[in-house]
């Protein structure tokens, strides 16, 4: 399984598109780690800087829709290279989805108000996110707040979640 | 209740039901480029997973970018090679061999009634014109059907087109699935299956049924599916003759590869081409659409004929009709990609190269070429072209540049006009403004 904890990268913006995440021009890479150094980095928001916010950072939470655009694996891709394995969003277009579930990430979806509060409360501060698997629980932590949610995941999901990824989940059964 | 051909072909290759209506079914055929493929490849190996389900299940080609055109695309075509050569897969078309693969794989006979087939690459949906299951996937779901031979799928629910009326003449298979996307919009069939029947749908040849199936993902179609009969009988014949004790055999085993006459449906659409004119778009999604006629003040820069779409004999056919004897406008350049080494020989022993070469076309190697905008005729930002292909989104075939897809028949019409125009226009008396 891979990681979901550490340290939360906040996008304050809607509809963030997979061009966004990972521009069309790195698309004849031939590896994933050659994406590394691209991700988010022609994304469209004023208080962003790709250079200097994604180092260190595990999970993104961010608004409505992420992921829309291209059907592009190499966007999930970016960002587990970038060891980025949790995105958190209001909802997220359809296929982007079922590609982090793919390859073993997780896009959660939490309802509206729950992702309002959670800017409101640790958006611009250093907070950590911790997941705990047995209880559908996120512990999210920063100086003088601290907050537990709990999120759902489907059978099927979650068990590619376990399994590492889809590759691995058929490997072992089929 | 009875079943659609969707539903019979899951039901019939059901490997698993992991959760809710997920389905993972066993493939048939794993279709390979070079475009997808490699990453696939490369992930495996760092995987220790460096397998194949079956090497004879599975067809690759390098049809994208032929020859390499940079280090990039020749380290793509290098990736694929070397691993069609370590896993022994023996249906490799590299250089010489290679064309566009829903054209190539087709034509070697790869696909049947009843297939399910995955490929990476969203025009996958053309292989149902044989009456298969056909869908592009992402990356991991093709390294899985690599690795493993299955994939994971909701169960397939279908829109109904059912397409009947006496096709009117200047009329193709091209502008019926171009009004049919604009009847649905592009994303009116997102999730479903989009089934093809009805009486001009009978009368097209596999080639036609081919271009309509092919289009399907424009309107958000995860497979087009056609009923296999007698056409499909016979353009299979060579393949499927030791199998079958005669062609009515053959028609008999395919025919239970159609739906019941109660199967449900997402939506039934009655379409009527009694009435169809020539079409092209206008705007960067295949669903804005206009009368070819309307489009007449359009002036091109490029014409370009190929692709999985309409890079077919017949669509050469229907092109060098309109060419024969004409040349093409001193403003346009044109350029033929006949879409496999097949085809080209073909058109070549019908002359019909010789009529395109006199037109003043430009005729490549049978290659994707243009059509990604990768190379091979990308446009220059503010240029227009008239394509055959299937895509017209904002920068396909070259940053800036504009398409509009049509018909070759119009392709070619345009070609000598300079403007857009319909083959009318040329039988009328040539360049007509
Ligand atoms: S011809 Fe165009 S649409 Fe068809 S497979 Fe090649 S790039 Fe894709």
């Amino acid at each position: 399984m891979k990681n979901f904890n550490g340290k939360i990268l906040f996008l304050d913006r809607s509809d963030i598109n997979t061009d966004e995440i990972i521009p069309a021009k790195y698309l004849t890479e031939i590896t994933k780690e050659a994406l590394k150094p691209n991700l988010l980095e022609d994304l469209k928001l004023d208080t962003f800087n790709p250079e200097s916010d994604i180092q260190g950072k595990n999970i993104i939470i961010t608004r409505e829709n992420f992921g829309c655009g291209s059907s592009r694996e190499h966007a999930p891709w970016a960002l587990e290279v970038n060891n980025i394995n949790l995105v958190i969003a209001v909802n997220f277009a359809r296929i982007f989805k079922q590609n982090m579930f793919n390859n073993g990430m997780m896009a959660i979806e939490l309802d509206k108000p729950v992702i309002d509060d959670l800017f409101k409360v640790f958006s611009g501060k250093e907070t950590t996110l911790t997941t705990d698997m047995d209880r559908n629980i996120f512990l999210l932590q920063t100086d003088g707040a601290k907050k537990e949610i709990s999120f759902s995941l489907s059978q099927f999901d979650r068990e590619l979640v376990m399994a590492g990824g889809w590759v691995n989940y058929a490997d072992s059964r089929y | 209740m009875g079943k659609t051909i969707a539903e019979k072909i899951f039901d019939a290759h059901l490997v698993d039901n992991p959760s809710g209506d997920m389905h993972v079914i066993k493939l048939d055929a794993v279709f390979c480029h070079e475009i997808t493929t490699p990453i696939a490849i490369n992930d495996l190996v760092s995987r220790k997973k460096d397998r194949v389900f079956d090497a004879a299940k599975i067809k690759a080609v390098i049809d994208h970018v032929t020859p390499a055109k940079d280090s990039k695309t020749a380290m793509q075509g290098k990736i694929m090679r070397e691993w069609a050569r370590r896993q022994h897969i023996k249906d490799f078309f590299d250089i010489g061999r290679n064309g566009v693969c829903h054209a190539l794989f087709p034509e070697k006979g790869f696909v049947r009634p009843g297939y399910t087939v995955i490929m990476g690459d969203s025009h996958t949906c053309t292989h149902g014109a044989f009456g298969a299951f056909a869908a592009g996937v992402g990356t991991t779901d093709l390294e899985v059907g690599i690795l493993k031979g299955v994939c994971a799928f909701h169960y397939p629910k279908t829109i109904k087109v059912n397409i009947n009326g006496e096709r009117p003449e200047g009329v193709y298979a091209k502008d019926i699935i171009l009004s049919v996307i604009g009847r649905l919009g592009v994303n009116g069939a997102t999730g479903n299956v989009i089934e093809f029947t009805g009486s001009a749908v009978e009368k097209m040849s596999m080639e036609e049924r081919m271009t309509l199936c092919n289009m399907a993902i424009e309107a958000g179609g995860t497979s087009g599916i056609c009923y296999p009969d007698m056409v499909t009988v016979n353009y299979l014949w060579d393949f499927i003759k030791d199998s079958y004790f005669s062609k009515d055999a053959a028609l008999k085993a395919f025919k239970k590869w159609h739906s019941d006459s109660d199967a449900s449906y997402t939506e039934v659409i009655n379409h009527d081409i009694s009435e169809l004119k020539p079409l092209t778009t206008f705007g960067y999604k295949p669903d804005q659409l206009k009368e070819v006629t309307e489009m007449e003040t359009v002036k091109v820069d490029q014409v370009y004929i190929g692709s999985c779409t309409n890079g077919r004999i017949e669509d050469l056919r229907a092109a060098a009709k309109v060419l024969e004897g004409q040349h093409i406008n001193d403003t346009v350049r044109g350029i033929l990609a006949p879409a496999t080494p097949g085809v080209y020989k073909q058109a070549l022993k019908e002359g019909l190269i010789d009529i395109f070469m006199d037109a003043g076309f430009c005729v490549t190697n049978p290659t994707c070429g243009a059509c990604l905008g990768m190379s091979n005729g990308v446009l220059a930002s503010g240029e227009i072209c008239a394509s055959t292909t299937n895509r017209n989104f904002n920068g396909r075939m070259g940053k800036g540049g504009m398409i509009h897809l049509m018909s070759p028949a119009s392709a070619a019409a345009t070609a000598i006009n300079g403007f857009i125009s319909t083959e009318h226009d040329i039988k009328e008396g040539g360049n007509i403004h």
